[in-house]
């Protein structure tokens, strides 16, 4: 792994509200993202993960500490961190091929527009399509289009600008099983191709270590990385290595620790005692 | 050894099942019936005699009052006025409230200096601004277009700023994650993905324009549907009446067609067949 971190978390701290009500999101937060590396958030509700994930993105504002990409400061949302959300983020009105082009429209999009520019980023964008198996629909309006086709589209989209890295929000959490085993075999391929730097934040542990090179658990109250596991897992997965000896033993400790952290335990034990 | 199964018809939805479904052919045909019946009840009411001809004049007496109003009297002419003076005045609120309620939409400090002032000044009723109209704007044409638009503005700033405010987040943030600035998500999110609810704001805002037309020409009126109502009032003319209500009503019917064929055309992708 090399030494770069690409995004880099020091004692990063968020509170939502003002006491006596506030809410501690994120506790004193540690974490170095490396260089073209696939990191996965999972954690119970309430952990933090998203909250962590959109401070990188700089959709929020942490309170305390220090949060650096590329080894500046945050400050506010760009295009160097594009973010792919869960759903309702495509644009309906535009077209499957109108809206991977959007970032076209806008002036950081524009901002070196030579005519060989231009062109580049129209190959890009069929590329895209390509890759992502969307050809067929470029002129589709979303909402003709299936879940999974959907944010096969919010991907390109994202991935049109050439972000430095690629922040997702649960992206796959509302889609059947069957289409998110495709999804995450897609994404592993685009990992590969584009070489960005991704952190994946999911409450799917199985999702978590299949697509991690690191999973990174939380845990809640006050939202904090309880631990890492480096993934041992080879850099090209494939869908039958969900069924071995070292991907199951980690699944169970990392539901275990989930378990333990989020409070579930002590339900059950009120529970026997009914 | 395979039983044999008596044949049963599939079982369907009932017609009162709730959102049941229905065919094209049934809808029309219950909408047909539902003005129909009450056209029917009210010849027959009329036609018997029970109720004397001042207070419940016949379906016929009404439509014969129509046509001697249409070739005697100005009917079109009557028509026309009261057509602009709704019109200038709803523009005039479109003009104005789309802008306004864009802001307060979109800015939390412009909401709170305004949204609290408008909501109050939108309980106040509209009739009795009319002295102090006459007292700003005197008895011409401007007094009349002011009453409308002082019935319709303030519900409608509201409701663009709803509207504005309707607009996923997601679709915010994915702009923003794509580098997009303040002016550029309004312009190029905010407006386009608000504009479908701002038709159906416009079309329903000029429902209320047209109510609140005989009030308008109440101030000072020699001519118009509104005033034409109010002087039949005084001659004890309900067939006259009925006759204005009515073509107030259908005029208001014919708009509200045109808006919704406007945003079929311009909104195809909110009218998919699925």
């Amino acid at each position: 792994m090399s030494a770069v971190a690409k995004i880099q978390a020091r004692k990063l701290s968020k509170i939502f509200g003002d006491p006596p009500r506030a809410v501690h999101a994120l506790d004193a937060i540690d974490l170095e993202v490396f260089d073209n590396e696939f990191v996965t958030l999972v954690g119970a509700s309430g952990c933090g993960k998203s909250t962590l994930l959109r401070i990188i993105g700089g959709l929020d504002y942490h309170t305390s500490g220090e949060i650096a990409v590329s080894g500046k400061p945050v400050q506010g949302p760009g295009a160097d961190r594009a973010m792919v959300f869960q759903h309702y983020s495509l644009y309906p009105w535009l077209s499957v091929m109108q809206n991977i082009k959007f970032c076209r429209r806008l002036k950081a999009g524009r901002s070196n527009l030579t005519s060989a520019d231009v062109e580049a980023a129209s190959g890009r964008a069929d590329a895209l399509l390509n890759v992502m198996g969307l050809p067929k629909v470029a002129d589709a309006w979303p909402n003709q289009l299936s879940g999974g086709m959907q944010q096969r589209v919010a991907i390109a989209r994202a991935l049109m600008t050439r972000p430095e890295v690629l922040l997702m929000d649960e992206p796959f959490g509302a889609l059947d099983t069957q289409t998110r085993e495709v999804m995450h075999d897609l994404i592993l391929h685009v990992f590969n191709l584009e070489r960005a730097t991704i952190v994946f934040v999911t409450h799917d542990v199985e999702e978590a270590i299949y697509l991690g090179q690191r999973v990174v658990v939380m845990a809640p109250h006050p939202g904090r990385i309880d631990s890492i596991y480096a993934v041992p897992l080879p850099a090209r997965r494939t869908q039958d290595m969900k069924h071995t000896a070292e991907f199951l033993a980690l699944k169970r400790a990392i539901v275990a620790r989930i378990r333990e952290t989020s409070g579930m335990k002590t339900d059950l034990e009120m529970l026997e005692r009914l | 050894m395979l039983s044999v199964v008596t044949m049963r018809r599939p079982a369907r939805a009932g017609f009162w099942s709730i959102r049941g479904p229905m065919s094209q052919r049934t809808y029309w045909l219950l909408a047909a019936l539902g003005l129909v019946v009450p056209l029917a009840c009210w010849w027959i009411l009329s036609a018997q005699g029970w109720v004397s001809k001042v207070f419940l004049p016949g379906p016929v007496d009404v439509f014969h009052r129509a046509l001697t109003w249409s070739m005697q009297d100005k009917l079109l002419a009557d028509t026309s006025i009261s057509v602009y003076r709704v019109t200038v005045g709803w523009l005039l609120s479109a003009v104005l409230a789309i802008p306004l309620g864009l802001l307060i939409g979109t800015f939390r400090p412009v909401q709170a200096v305004l949204e609290p002032l408008t909501d109050f000044i939108r309980y106040m009723p509209a009739v009795a601004f009319i002295p102090l109209v006459m007292l700003w704007i005197g008895i011409d044409e401007g007094s009349k277009i002011a009453i409308i638009f002082i019935g319709t503005f303030f519900q409608m700033v509201l409701m663009v700023a709803e509207d504005v405010r309707r607009v996923p987040t997601t679709q915010i943030e994915a702009a923003q994650t794509m580098g997009a600035t303040r002016g550029e998500i309004i312009e190029l999110v905010l407006l386009p993905a608000a504009k479908p609810a701002l038709l159906d704001t416009l079309r329903i805002t000029m429902g209320w324009a047209w109510t609140y037309l005989v009030v308008a020409e109440l101030v000072a009126a020699n001519s118009g549907l509104g005033y034409a109502i109010l002087k039949a009032q005084r001659f004890l003319q309900t067939d006259k009446i009925f006759s204005g209500i009515i073509i107030i009503g259908m005029i208001g019917l014919l708009t509200d067609q045109l808006f919704r064929w406007v945003h079929r055309l311009a909104f195809p992708w909110m009218h998919l067949k699925r």
